[in-house]
This record gives C-alpha cells, sequence and structure tokens, in this order.
C-alpha cells in the first residue's frame, strides 16, 4: 500500500498510449502507408475503447473511406467510442451507433441523418452529448473534447506523411492541431499518394499514418443554387434588403447564408444594386463559400475578396484564376479554413440568412419535431459580436439605433434573417412558440434548440417588408414588429394594427413602398444570371458545374 | 375549384389606365386582371381559386390591398392556381402600379 502511494505520477501516459499504438498500427502498413486491404484490423491496432473518435465529416468533404471501415471492425475490439465530429452525413457515421462500435456523441449538424438520429437517440444508442457550433466543437477539441484519434480526408500525400487538401481544407488544421499535439492518432485518408504534394497543408510529422482510398473522398456541393429556381418574391425581398439594410448602413463587410433568399440578393447585385449606384459601397468584402451565384457580382467588380470555410464542386478553376479575389495557394488552387472563415464573419458588420421558424421574440430555429439536425456556422455568424472593439459605418450606425441600459456608446452587429411568411405546404414560419420547445422534451436538451436568439437578431426581411428590431423600445413593440411583417400567418393576423401603423412611422416597420421599392421591377429578368448556365457564361467558361446542375 | 366575391369601400381616384394584367396562371402562381369599371365608386374583387378553404385570407389580402393603394371603381378579376398571399400580394401591388401609371 505505502509503495503504491509514494510511487511517482507519471506524466506522459497519453505519449506512452500514443508509442503502444504506433507500434501495434505499424504491422499493418508500410513506414506511413497503411496497406489498405488491411484498414479494419489496422483501426482495431490503434483504437482502444471508449476513446474520443474525430471522423473528418464537414459541409462537403468526408473521410468516408475510413467512416465506412470503422463500421466495419469488430465489436468485441473497439466498442464505447465517443464520436465528437462536426458533421452526421453518412448512413456510416450512425452505423458506428447501431451496432455499438460508439455510445456517445458530441457534433453540429446532422442534415440528412436527422430523422434516423432522431430513431437511434430514442432507442438509447446515442447518447448526444450536445449539439453544437461550429466554432464551439472546434473550442472543445482543445479543452475537454480532445480526440485520442482523428480520421482526416486529403487529396493527396506523400511518404512522409505530408498532406494536400486542395481547396477543401475546411475543419482540416483544428482537427489535425488538437490531435497531432496532444499525443492523438493521426489518420488520413488520401485520394491519392505522390512522390511530391502540391503544396504542404499539414505537415508530415503531424500525420501518423495514411491510407489510400480506394476512390476518391466523398464532396457534396451543398452550396450550388440554380437561378433557375429562384422566385419573384425572392427577387422582391432582396431589392428590399438591398435598399433597407445594404444601403442604409453602408454594409461592406458580410456573410450570406447558403439558401435561394441570399442568392436572390447575390444575383440582383449587378443589376438593381449596380443602378442605385451602390458597386464600392456594399458587398465588397464577404466570408462565405464560392457560391456559384456570387460569380457575377465578382465579374461585374462589386465582391472584392472571399474568404471561404470551404470549397464548392465545379468552382477550382474559377476561383484558382481570381486570387485577387479569393486566397490561394502558391500552387494555385484555392485554400479555404473553417475557423477563420467563421471568425472572419462573426467580426463583419452584417449576417443573413434563412430559418424555418420564428417566434415573437425573434428567436429562430430550424428544429422541427421529428428530426435532429444542428445549426451548423449561423449561430456564430448570426450573433452579436460582443468582443469586437473596431468601427466601421454600418456597425456605428447600427449602433446608434439600438436601445442601451446606460451611456456608453457601443457598435452593434446586423444580424438579419429573411423569410417568406409561408413555408414549404403552406406552413407559417411565423409561430407563437418554437417546435424546439417540444424538441427540447423529447430529448431531453438542458435548453431548446435555438439556431439565432431573438437578442442577437436586428432586423428580419419578409416579403410584406422589413422589421427593424433596433428601433423596437419594449418586447411588446418587438412582438408587433414581428407581426408587422409575418403577412397573413395566423400570428400576423393577430397584429394590433395601430401599433403596426406607430411602429411604420418611426421606421421599426418598413413596406416596400417605404423602402423606394417598386414591385414592378421584381421580376426574373433583374437576375444577372437566370441559369447555372448563364453562370458558366458571365465565368468565361471556368466554373464547370456538377452533372446533376447541368439541364441544358 | 373555389369561386369567390368580395366588395369594398373605394378610398381614392380612379384609375389611370382602362386595365393591367399581371402574371400567369400556374402551379403555386396567379392571373390578376384589374381594370376600371363603373361600380358607383366601390371596389370589386373576383377570385377562382384552385385551392379551398383560404376564403378569409382572400378577404384580407385584398382588403388590405385596396387599403394600400387607394382607388375606387375598379374590380380585380384573379385566377389562382394555389399561390402563397407573398405572390398574391406582389401581382396585385404590380397591376396596381401599371393601372395607376398615367405615363405608361
Amino acid at each position: 500500500m505505502l509503495e503504491k502511494a509514494d510511487a511517482p505520477r507519471r506524466w506522459d501516459t497519453l505519449e506512452r498510449s500514443y508509442r503502444a499504438r504506433i507500434e501495434r498500427g505499424a504491422a499493418f502498413a508500410d513506414g506511413k502507408i497503411v496497406r489498405r486491404d488491411e484498414t479494419e484490423r489496422f483501426l482495431e491496432a490503434v483504437i482502444e475503447p471508449g476513446d474520443r473518435v474525430c471522423i473528418e465529416g464537414n459541409n462537403q468533404k468526408h473521410a468516408d473511406f475510413l467512416a465506412a471501415a470503422l463500421s466495419k471492425t469488430s465489436v468485441e475490439a473497439i466498442h464505447d467510442l465517443h464520436i465528437v465530429q462536426s458533421n452526421i452525413a453518412l448512413p456510416p457515421h450512425l452505423d458506428v451507433f447501431e451496432r455499438g462500435t460508439a455510445r456517445r456523441l458530441d457534433f453540429c449538424y446532422a442534415g440528412p441523418q436527422g430523422l434516423r438520429m432522431a430513431r437511434l437517440v430514442a432507442e438509447g444508442k446515442i447518447e448526444v452529448g450536445a449539439i453544437h457550433t461550429y466554432l464551439e466543437l472546434y473550442s472543445r477539441y482543445f479543452c475537454d473534447l480532445t480526440p485520442h484519434v482523428s480520421f482526416v480526408a486529403a487529396d493527396a500525400a506523400d511518404a512522409d506523411g505530408n498532406l494536400y487538401t486542395g481547396p477543401n481544407t475546411e475543419d482540416t488544421p483544428a482537427i489535425v492541431e488538437a490531435t497531432a499535439f496532444k499525443s492523438g492518432v493521426l489518420i488520413a485518408q488520401v485520394n491519392r499518394i505522390v512522390d511530391k504534394v502540391p503544396r504542404v497543408d499539414v505537415p508530415g510529422d503531424w500525420v501518423s499514418f495514411v491510407v489510400e482510398a480506394p476512390k476518391p473522398h466523398y464532396i457534396e456541393p451543398i452550396f450550388t443554387r440554380d437561378p433557375a429556381v429562384i422566385t419573384e418574391v425572392q427577387v422582391l425581398m432582396a431589392m428590399m434588403v438591398i435598399r433597407g439594410i445594404y444601403e442604409k448602413y453602408g454594409v461592406t463587410r458580410l456573410n450570406h447564408g447558403i439558401g435561394f433568399d441570399t442568392a436572390a440578393i447575390e444575383l440582383i447585385l449587378p443589376t438593381y444594386a449596380e443602378d442605385l449606384g451602390l458597386k464600392g459601397k456594399i458587398c465588397r468584402y464577404m466570408s462565405v463559400n464560392p457560391c456559384p451565384t456570387l460569380i457575377p457580382a465578382i465579374e461585374s467588380g462589386f465582391v472584392e475578396s472571399i474568404h471561404c470555410a470551404g470549397s464548392e464542386l465545379g468552382m477550382e478553376a474559377y476561383t484558382a484564376a481570381r486570387s485577387d479575389v479569393f486566397f490561394i495557394g502558391r500552387d494555385g488552387s484555392m485554400r479555404s479554413n473553417r475557423i477563420f472563415c467563421q471568425l472572419a464573419g462573426h467580426y463583419s458588420d452584417l449576417f443573413i440568412g434563412s430559418t424555418l421558424q420564428i417566434d415573437l421574440e425573434g428567436n429562430s430555429s430550424t428544429a422541427t419535431l421529428s428530426r435532429i439536425t444542428g445549426f451548423g456556422g449561423a449561430p456564430n455568424f448570426g450573433s452579436e459580436s460582443r468582443a469586437r472593439r473596431h468601427g466601421s459605418e454600418a456597425w456605428l450606425k447600427a449602433g446608434r439605433e439600438q436601445r442601451l441600459s446606460g451611456e456608453m456608446p457601443r457598435g452593434r452587429k446586423l444580424v438579419v434573417q429573411i423569410v417568406e411568411t409561408f413555408g414549404d405546404g403552406m406552413s407559417p414560419t411565423f409561430v407563437e412558440r418554437l417546435d424546439a420547445w417540444e424538441l427540447q422534451k423529447t430529448f431531453d436538451m438542458p435548453l431548446p434548440p435555438v439556431m439565432v436568439y431573438g437578442d442577437d437578431l436586428t432586423h428580419l426581411v419578409t416579403e410584406e417588408g422589413i422589421a427593424n428590431l433596433l428601433l423596437c423600445d419594449t418586447m411588446e413593440e418587438r412582438a408587433q414588429a414581428i407581426r408587422g411583417v409575418a403577412g397573413y400567418t395566423p400570428v400576423g393576423m393577430k397584429r394590433d394594427r395601430e401599433m403596426v401603423a406607430r411602429l411604420r412611422e418611426k421606421g421599426a416597420v418598413q413596406y416596400a413602398e417605404d423602402l423606394g421599392v417598386d414591385k414592378r421591377l421584381a421580376t426574373r429578368d433583374l437576375l444577372a444570371a437566370r441559369s447555372i448556365k448563364d453562370l458558366v457564361a458571365w465565368s468565361g467558361g471556368l466554373y464547370d458545374p456538377p452533372s446533376r446542375f447541368r439541364n441544358w | 375549384m373555389e369561386h369567390l366575391e368580395f366588395d369594398y369601400d373605394g378610398t381614392g381616384a380612379k384609375p389611370a389606365r382602362a386595365f393591367a394584367l399581371a402574371g400567369v396562371v400556374g402551379s403555386g402562381n396567379l392571373e390578376v386582371l384589374i381594370e376600371a369599371a363603373d361600380l358607383g365608386g366601390r371596389c370589386a374583387a373576383v377570385v377562382d381559386t384552385s385551392v379551398r378553404g383560404y376564403g378569409e385570407t382572400w378577404r384580407q389580402v385584398l382588403a388590405d390591398f385596396f387599403a394600400r393603394h387607394a382607388m375606387s371603381d375598379v374590380r380585380v378579376s384573379i385566377n389562382d392556381g394555389g399561390a402563397t398571399p407573398a405572390v398574391v400580394s406582389l401581382r396585385l401591388d404590380q397591376a396596381a402600379a401599371e393601372i395607376k401609371d398615367a405615363s405608361a
């Protein structure tokens, strides 16, 4: 007993565990290169039960071969893993829970797998730690959720393990840094092994092992919006955003969501905004993926600089040929980085995005009763940046409008939600109570899953007009301003017409005619590009759309 | 199909032009014809819609429309293919802007 108590504490257990894992894994590898046919046995050698494991699953790029291999490993060898990854997108990501390889999950987003995830949570197969925002989960990689083993995806590797990610760097740097410097095992899935990588995105001595996948990693073109399906109501809302917000505040630095509403804004910059003389005055710097609908605004000189969280399929040659606009490596291809893009957007002047439900305090949520989807990047982009100190025209003007409790002047980030009053199937976007409250109960969450909180929101844009919540003095005024743009939804029909008229007088509610928007211009003719083919033409043939968008 | 008829007080001037047309009938869309008519200063609206059960919404959308534009002696005829109130109001406002525009 005495001997044990006096035994010196070991301070390198993680390091010794790392060395043991590397030694066990080396039996299945030649140097750092794992023999592909032995990938499953290799994983059984390096992963231990209860490990925290990160499977790189971003918006687009996925370590899909390694994810599938993990879902085929022996449950005797690997079980009760704690998965810490941003995006649950592929069936194997949930297979590992269904079969008991993994039990606990901390994640950000589960778009297409949302229904199945809800079922597995209900069956007790998944214990959800929390649904995070991107920056929040990456931050926890460096705090209490550091991975023991991470799978990342890259385009190419050399024999020393140097990685080239290509334009889709995305989350890789965050995962790599946290894993490699806390004695974690970093395994890279690559499309090809080469003698010399085009550029070093991850230094080889941070990488433990490399597996050459049988086919290129899966990439999803989630940021491509076909202009052909943009509606005239979306054009109208875009016109109101440009006049009522971008022009009014002089918004030069911003982040756009990725829906059709914001695509419509991008596509009327070279037409409507140009005619208003706003070139050089709005939308100059953006934090957003290289959405193809941005091409006309770039080509016409509106958007001068864009930092990207990830890339987009088909935009590789275009971005490479516009190094004044995009961030490009010495090899000539784009470099993306989700953390830095999120940070750049957080400290810019405006975020605008869409949502599924909004309540009378302005809280918005994409959670609906049957699905667990999560948030992605919107909560970070779409929140007041309270640590900001530098001034800009837009930030200071919004700051002057906001109601302050003390004397100290403050700036204010513009946080805008853009929605039609009715969504798919005539379901009202505006509700007295968010489904998120029910979801909290069903899935035993600590809080209702809210995407953008009402006190972060400054403007709400619908086809009816704009509610400026900065100018509302009370919660009652705020609720009536929201009802005032909620149209013919039950929430909108219950508006106090006299109070909305008073709010309109002080500019807290503005309709198209108050904004100088001529609805006769709200047609698809206003779009600088009306099809994917038009976007290809604007790009001078550099944009190479995925086949599913080649509908001409 | 549902056929609806509404009638409202006129509040403003007679339109500058004889008629104006906006939109086309199609799924989720509608056709709006607005025309000058001798209605003794009142305004009327006739709606033929493919979707039943939204009479109260139509009444309110059209009441807000006439209040917004302050017109008299006009008849609005609508052929609706299941448009949302957003599209309905946009088409109505586009047609109203046309018929009120003396210079066009």
